[in-house]
């Protein structure tokens, strides 16, 4: 029997990797079925194997949700416990930038190819009348190279996932200054199943709200930097969609 | 949908009598004052295809003034301020009931008479081919746009009189 194959959103902090191979061998377990785990270094290439129809399992990034749930045919089956996702707009300690008003059209940005990061620090960069039109972006690989450039003066904001931010070394955090961070709450990551794994949502929204009760399941969370997981109706994902959909111009 | 009165609404404020396009009219008083939109937030409601409130995230309570309760099932409208044009909510509806995204600049009325301003998105929501809802969500404005908006407004307003 050919694995179903299982992938993440490629702006997991690096450090979970392991976390997501443990929650493979405990989904097998749980489910009877051989999957397999296949990770991306960035979005282009795994929405490129998505289009393919090579994927079945998806921790996804709420922006591609939308694609994965409406031209896909997935299901939404759950988000993690208490974290939304969150960008924070930040830059060198001793910038003389003190609030976004201050920034100015042709500023250098740096960024990773996160969407709905990127997407949530240009609106929270709109009411200083900046946009991609009038902004220089240069895309990096890591969070910690945005840090970089902005510490070596070679950008003058850097957008960061709020839990990459906060993971990044006390050293580099210290010079570094936050200068704005969303508090939206509604969008989230959601775990989605493709209509091949149909056999088993029931049985995916059966065990994955229990794992955080069971000691086993709740050491693989913490693994994964998750508390637990609750399920997402079908309805809450198109709300989160339409609501992304409202913030893409 | 009842009058605002004094008991909400310190003085110093205006008085105002706003006639709705369902026919409804409300007394409203208005202070001078803005609220400042909350930093990184983002307010969002949903709404049927009459304009009825059905949700509201806890950024569009706080702003408003209102409770949860005192808001759901209420038109939209409660939040009407007297210096809105009626042609930009008329432009608003035409273009989300044509399945169009609409974008526009927004001042919003409290539930103590002051005000907010915001950049306002509206889509319609579609599930299997049928519009059942709206979702509306309100970021921080520009203040450059509020400005030229508060021009371009007040010169609407003067052509409905």
């Amino acid at each position: 029997m050919k694995p179903y194959v299982l992938t993440v959103s490629p702006d997991f902090p690096p450090a979970q990797i392991a976390g997501w191979y443990i929650f493979n061998t405990w989904l097998q377990r749980q489910l009877g079925v051989p999957i397999h785990v296949d990770l991306f270094d960035d979005f282009a290439s795994q929405r490129a194997v998505i289009q393919d129809d090579g994927i079945d399992l998806i921790y996804a990034n709420p922006f591609d949700a939308a694609m994965l749930v409406r031209e896909k045919g997935f299901t939404a089956i759950a988000t993690p416990l208490h974290k939304s996702d969150e960008a924070i707009i930040a830059v060198a300690a001793d910038s003389p930038v003190k609030r976004i008003e201050d920034l100015a059209p042709g500023i250098r940005i740096a960024s990773t190819d996160d969407p709905d990061v990127n997407l949530i620090a240009m609106i929270m960069l709109e009411p200083a009348d900046l946009s991609a039109q009038n902004v220089q972006t240069h895309t990096v690989d890591t969070y910690v190279l945005v840090a970089k450039r902005l510490l070596q003066g070679k950008a003058d904001v850097g957008f960061f996932l709020r839990d990459a931010f906060e993971t990044l070394s006390g050293m580099i955090q210290r010079q570094l200054r936050e200068l704005i961070r969303s508090e939206i709450h509604v969008i989230r990551h959601v775990l989605l199943a493709s209509p091949s794994l149909q056999e088993q949502h029931e049985q995916l929204r059966r065990i994955l709200p229990a794992m955080s009760t069971d000691p086993k399941g709740k050491g693989v969370l913490e693994s994964m930097g998750l508390q637990g997981w609750e399920i997402q109706e079908q309805e809450d994902t198109e709300f989160m969609i339409d609501l992304m959909d409202t913030l893409v111009n | 949908m009842e009058d605002m009165t004094n008991k909400d609404v310190r003085e110093p404020y205006t008085e105002h009598r706003l006639c709705y396009y369902d026919g409804a009219s409300r007394r409203v008083l208005v202070k001078d004052e803005e609220i400042p939109f909350p930093e990184g937030k983002l307010i969002v409601s949903r709404t049927d295809l009459r304009g009825i409130i059905t949700h509201c995230n806890h950024a569009f309570v706080e702003m408003s003034g209102y409770t949860e309760a005192e808001l759901l099932g209420q038109p939209h409208y409660i939040l009407r301020h007297p210096d809105m044009p009626k042609a930009i909510f008329k432009d608003a509806w035409e273009t989300v009931a044509r399945g169009e995204k609409w974008h526009g600049y927004v001042k919003n009325l409290c539930k103590d008479g002051r005000y907010y301003w915001v950049y306002a998105t509206i889509i319609l929501n579609v599930r299997a081919g049928n519009p059942i809802s709206c979702t509306s969500v309100r970021r921080k404005p520009s203040r450059t746009q509020v400005e030229a908006c508060i021009a371009y407004y007040a010169q609407l307003k003067q052509a409905e009189v």
